[in-house]
């Protein structure tokens, strides 16, 4: 039988102190910041969106503590009330459904949209204000990186700080997309479409970012490096990436023209103009090996060549065999392409 | 096996004086609705199919059809659609013509019916495909072939269907299960063959009269 | 014989009527919708079971960074299926099953409209969670995610027969859906009892009319996505492939037509069993009646013009993202509506802290979170950023799990005792209740603050270094703490259904017609047909109960027999007295022609498909081919 106040468990508040110690905790555990926090923006695009989510966590952490405060009231004054005071008419109540639910909500939501639409116009309208393009095309597992001078490039992409630049997306495959959290929104790279993201760096530095559309195997560990240097150097920067690789290894480079790298790599300056992997020109200059997955160690590129699937299970990087002169001499070739 | 009676059978309710049939024309019959919301469905279908074919069209370039085919003939397409719609006519007058106890004409409405929905799949099946095959395009060339195929296709598929119902019908009729009070089969029926030839002006504007606007 | 010509009904004749006989063959042939019910509720949570077990995998491979317990592709397999299951097979079929055993029950009626299109929903539902399955028997279970963006799912790109398992099955369970969701219109529309008019219908009712109006409408877009993909991959038709002239925007446009308004069918149910629990565990009447039913309505219409905001980050131009993004904030207010109305009710009445309650108020609070995340994501540019991440894994498990989850489970403590005739053991329920609200809430709200820190969703693994370590691990405790929660009401519900406290008619003292009956009720359900005059006809009309409403109050037998009152649409006035089908062999025998089809398409063995197409034509006229008196003449 339905009891009507007797034992029972009692309702304590302890429901929403759970949510609230959860908060606490989670909070304390590290915050809100991090290498890719959304709330700790780099960049005038992410500012822009941080600006947006602070007053709506406001809105909706007040929220919540009303509803919650009310549900929770309301079982709490349930003990001391009978069954005829329960049953009694409540004029009170369709007014409080139609003022609570129709029009402070609806004020609230619809303030929300006019500011979120004036922040999406004005990101959309500094998108018409980028200074320069640089290309960036999708693979599976890698991106590849064009920059206005003709430089190929990959993973590691170079920009100037405190200027808009345009980013040119598309893919060479399947759907992915591109996302670097601290500087601003994600764009999606479609097939067949050409999609346009701007971006800017406010000060110099290294910015992460990952793939974020669901791309296969190695999604997971697709990632992408934004460096932002000062204009002067990223100008610098920009032409020596422009040119052939510089003098390396010679053995080094006999290896790889011969064995199977040139079959899928370039590098200009050498007998190697495969396109199926990323270009290798200025390998030496880049920070982490295979979109990320690894940073640039002559260990890690030793065992990248030769079991690529120990790092990156699924990559199309083929194993390659090789004696360990050979090995050697190709570690250090790659290593000097600066 | 069933056989109809002359009378609508009234049963008692339980409450005093009330007696009711226990089977009823249009809305008053379950299976009428359980027909009204399947052509729903499958409308939702076409409307779906067709959005997605004017979709693909607008995203392609200002050529279509694309790949140098040539815009869909008519001659055929339109004899093809007023065999199709006339063939309303006589399904419609069977529904008419049991709902006065008129068994004959029943039978000889829906078999005319028959006779022209068949025609018209005889038409598109073995004139219209084998020509466009041959000459202009086919499923796999693009698109637009595929899209082309599918809907056609799709709308085929239905008028099959429509095609088994009505000689389910008829075989009912012959065996004399239909009279004045009872023939909510051919109620139905009549729905779906309505409905799949408004599908077909749908298609026709579509696939066959838009590109050439 | 007296009885006949009156129409009055005895318990003996209605019994011989409707009786099954129980053995293999009424197990294989029933119509019966309490059974059906009964089926779909058990089935539907074996396959919570085995989306959970998934999900544990998933938490255990995540739990810290580079750990390697799965590969990718496993992993990969893990989550497609995760929410393929939960969505399809879980959550939809739970909720048809409490909608199929309870409803005819509420209105007031003997059976569904159409008994045999019942069983053959349960019957194909089975066996299509059965062909997705086995899937797993070749090692190739879907592995593009649940919702199979091309063209990573078309066959240049998973060329193995993953997807063709996933779309030749969805198209299957989509039979079944359907073929539920129209059966639930027309018995609700046409079979109502006399004076029950649509303002006194029970507001669990109008929610699963609103899922069945939602299915007709939203359902075909993703059977035609699924068709135009096996196209696709298998007969080199071109759709979605840039190739030739196809659009992979085309596949999210139709897949979110449908994808989005599905959310809103598991949910509207949901809300109902919430609906139907607050007035009786507040022992008043529903305060804003009115609006809640409009709101249901309102979120099922709107639901149907947000589908973009799946999409916001794709390239769409600005003017179109910032109307889905207005409809989006928009279909918050009928959430916030039903909300404040159960407020109302709460706040008027008195609350009853018993274990179906306390899931509700559970629900409230995680609905109301996972409500409060929602129109964040409605604003363009923090969509942006946070879309596909695990930001919108909180917020859309905030909204399922616990707009969905909770409520079923409060359905359980609520019902299983008018099923089994027993009530489940109550301080075990608190258990239960307070290990899923505990374990809900350290697995899901962590991963808002995740996905704020840039943790991407659909990866198997996590880099070291990221600072996520920590929040990943509290979300896998969590998700045990769970699991466990979740089990308890398992072993809680086996126990009492042979060792609870019996439970009567009307244990919780409730308002709606489903504890006029027996627990469990008769085959029959009703002794007589009941007027009703209220909107809680339990509490408004004393002559209602397991001995049947007698003429004078306005009941009728209909004679007894193996028949059903239909009635009008609006006011519920007796049309029609329907015969109804006993048990049939050919509910079964189509879903096994059906089953064959499918797995003739998938095996590309066309003599075998052509036979089970000729055998699925049998079937069919098997099904319509007369026996005895019945309402398809």
């Amino acid at each position: 039988m339905v009891s009507t106040g007797r034992v029972g468990c009692r309702r304590r508040p302890a429901g929403s102190l759970t949510v609230a110690g959860a908060v606490g905790v989670a909070l304390a555990a590290g915050g809100c910041t991090g290498d890719s926090s959304v709330v700790s923006p780099k960049g005038p695009a992410a500012s822009s969106v941080a600006g947006l989510w602070w007053p709506m966590l406001v809105a909706a952490t007040a929220v919540f503590a009303f509803v919650t405060g009310m549900l929770l009231l309301a079982a709490a004054r349930g003990r001391r009330r009978t069954e005829e005071q329960a049953k009694g008419a409540a004029a009170w109540g369709e007014p409080f459904i139609v003022f609570a639910g129709v029009v402070v909500s609806g004020i609230i939501l619809v303030g929300f949209f006019v500011f979120s639409l004036g922040r999406m116009q004005a990101l959309a309208d500094a998108g018409h204000k980028t200074k320069l393009t640089v290309g960036v095309v999708g693979h599976d597992w890698w991106w590849e990186v064009r920059y206005p001078n003709g430089a190929v490039s990959a993973n590691e992409i170079h920009i100037p700080a405190g200027v808009k630049v345009e980013l040119a997306l598309t893919t060479d495959d399947v759907i992915h997309s591109f996302w670097v959290p601290r500087l601003g929104p994600k764009t999606d790279m479609i097939p067949g479409q050409r999609n346009r993201l701007w971006l800017e760096a406010s000060q110099p530095g290294t910015y992460r970012g990952q793939c974020a559309e669901f791309c296969g195997l190695q999604h997971a560990n697709m990632l992408i490096r934004v460096v932002a240097d000062t204009p002067a150097d990223f100008d610098a920067w920009m032409a020596r990436e422009a040119e052939p690789a510089a003098a390396s290894d010679a053995a080094g480079q006999r290896v790889f023209e011969t064995q199977t790298c040139a079959g899928c790599h370039t590098v200009r300056g050498a007998e190697a103009k495969g396109t199926i992997g990323p270009d290798l020109t200025h390998f030496g200059r880049r920070d982490t090996l295979g979109a990320g997955v690894r940073p640039r160690t002559p260990e890690n590129l030793a065992r990248w060549i030769t079991d690529p699937q120990s790092l990156k299970p699924g990559t199309t990087m083929p194993p390659t065999t090789l004696a360990p002169a050979d090995l050697n001499a190709l570690v250090a070739y790659l290593d000097g392409l600066r | 096996m069933t056989l109809a009676r002359e009378a609508p059978p009234l049963v008692p309710t339980g409450q005093p004086d009330e007696w009711l049939p226990t089977v009823g024309e249009g809305p008053t019959n379950f299976g009428w609705w359980g027909m009204v919301l399947f052509i729903a469905v499958e409308a939702t279908v076409f409307a779906l199919l067709l959005a997605s074919y004017f979709y693909l069209r607008f995203r392609s370039g200002p050529v279509w059809p694309p790949d140098g085919i040539e815009s869909p003939k008519l001659k055929l397409a339109l004899v093809m659609s007023a065999i199709l719609w006339s063939s309303s006519l006589p399904v419609h007058l069977a529904h008419g013509a049991i709902k006065r106890g008129e068994q004959r004409k029943l039978r000889t409405y829906l078999a005319l019916g028959f006779l022209l929905g068949a025609t018209f799949l005889l038409l598109q099946g073995a004139v219209e495909y084998p020509d466009i095959v041959r000459h202009e395009f086919t499923p796999r060339t693009d698109a637009y072939g595929s899209m082309f195929f599918t809907i056609t296709g799709l709308h085929g598929a239905h008028v099959v269907v429509g095609l088994l119902m009505n000689a389910w019908v008829q075989l009912r009729a012959w065996q004399g299960a239909f009279d004045r009070y009872r023939h909510v089969s051919v109620g139905n029926f009549v729905l779906y063959w309505h409905f799949v030839d408004v599908v077909w002006v749908f298609v026709l504007a579509t696939l066959y009269l838009s590109p050439h606007l | 014989m007296a009885t006949v010509i009156t129409g009055a009904a005895s318990p003996e004749r209605l019994e011989e009527a409707w009786h099954e006989t129980p053995g293999l063959g009424s197990f294989l042939t029933t119509v019966d919708h309490k059974r059906i019910g009964k089926r779909y509720l058990y089935t539907g949570l074996l396959f919570l079971v085995i989306g959970g077990i998934e999900s544990l995998v998933m938490r255990i491979q995540l739990t810290h960074s580079n750990l390697h317990v799965v590969d990718p592709e496993t992993y990969n397999q893990l989550f497609s299926m995760h929410g393929v299951t939960m969505m399809f097979l879980f959550a939809t079929p739970v909720l048809s099953g409490f909608g199929n055993y309870l409803v005819p029950l509420m209105i007031g009626a003997r059976d569904m409209a159409f008994p045999r299109l019942n069983a053959l929903g349960y019957w194909v539902f089975l066996a299509a969670g059965l062909f997705l399955y086995s899937s797993f028997v070749v090692h190739r279970l879907p592995d593009a995610g649940w919702f199979n963006y091309t063209p990573l799912s078309d066959s240049v790109y998973t060329p193995g027969p993953n997807i063709d398992f996933y779309a030749l099955g969805l198209i299957f369970v989509g039979i079944s859906t359907t073929a539920g969701s129209i059966n639930f219109i027309v018995t609700i529309l046409k079979m109502r009892a006399p004076g029950m008019s649509l303002d006194r219908m029970p507001i669990f009712v109008w929610g699963e009319l609103a899922m069945a109006l939602t299915v007709v409408f939203a359902l075909p877009a993703l059977t035609l996505a699924n068709v135009m993909l096996e196209l696709e991959r298998r007969a080199g038709f071109h759709f979605f492939a840039p190739a030739g002239g196809g659009q992979p925007l085309l596949w999210q446009h139709l897949f979110w037509i449908f994808g989005h308004p599905e959310v809103y069918l598991v949910v509207l149910p949901a809300l109902g069993i919430a609906s139907a629990i607050i007035p009786t565990f507040c022992r008043r009447p529903m305060i804003g009646y009115t609006y809640i039913v409009l709101a249901e309505m309102a979120i099922a219409v709107i639901g149907f013009g947000v589908w973009v905001h799946h999409m916001f980050a794709v390239g769409l131009p600005t003017i179109g993202l910032g109307f889905i993004s207005l409809t989006s904030f928009l279909v918050v207010i009928p959430s916030g509506v039903q909300i404040f109305a159960w407020l109302a009710t709460m706040w008027a009445g008195k609350p009853v802290l018993r274990t179906p309650m306390l899931f509700v108020i559970g629900f409230i609070i995680l609905f109301v979170i996972g409500g409060l995340s929602g129109p964040m994501l409605a604003a363009v540019p923090l969509d942006q950023q946070v879309t596909d991440s695990y930001f919108v894994v909180a917020h859309f498990h905030y909204v399922l799990v616990g707009g969905a989850m909770f409520p079923i489970f409060a359905g359980i403590y609520f019902w299983a005792p008018k099923m089994t005739g027993r009530l489940l053991h109550e301080g075990w329920g608190k258990v239960s209740f307070w290990l899923m609200f505990v374990g809900f809430n350290a697995l899901f709200f962590p991963m808002h603050i995740l996905g704020l820190r840039g943790q991407p969703r659909r990866t198997y693994t996590y880099q070291a270094g990221q600072g996520w370590d920590f929040l990943n691990l509290v979300e896998t405790i969590g998700a045990f703490v769970l699991a466990l929660g979740i089990l308890v009401t398992f072993v809680n519900w086996v126990w009492s259904a042979k060792r609870g406290e019996p439970a009567g008619h009307d244990p919780w003292r409730g308002e709606s017609l489903e504890w006029a009956t027996t627990s469990p009720p008769a085959e029959y359900n009703f002794e007589n047909i009941p007027t009703v005059r209220s909107r809680e006809p339990m509490w408004d009309q004393p002559e209602l109960g397991p001995h049947g409403q007698p003429p004078e109050a306005g009941g009728r037998g209909l004679g007894g027999g193996h028949n059903t009152l239909g009635t009008s649409l609006l006011e519920a006035e007796p049309e029609v007295v329907v015969p109804m089908p006993h048990e049939s062999p050919w509910p079964l025998l189509l879903t096994v022609a059906l089953a064959a089809v499918f797995v003739g398409l998938l095996i590309r063995e066309w003599v075998f498909w052509a036979v089970a197409a000729v055998a699925t034509a049998i079937s069919v006229a098997g099904w319509f081919w007369p026996r005895g008196e019945t309402q398809e003449t």
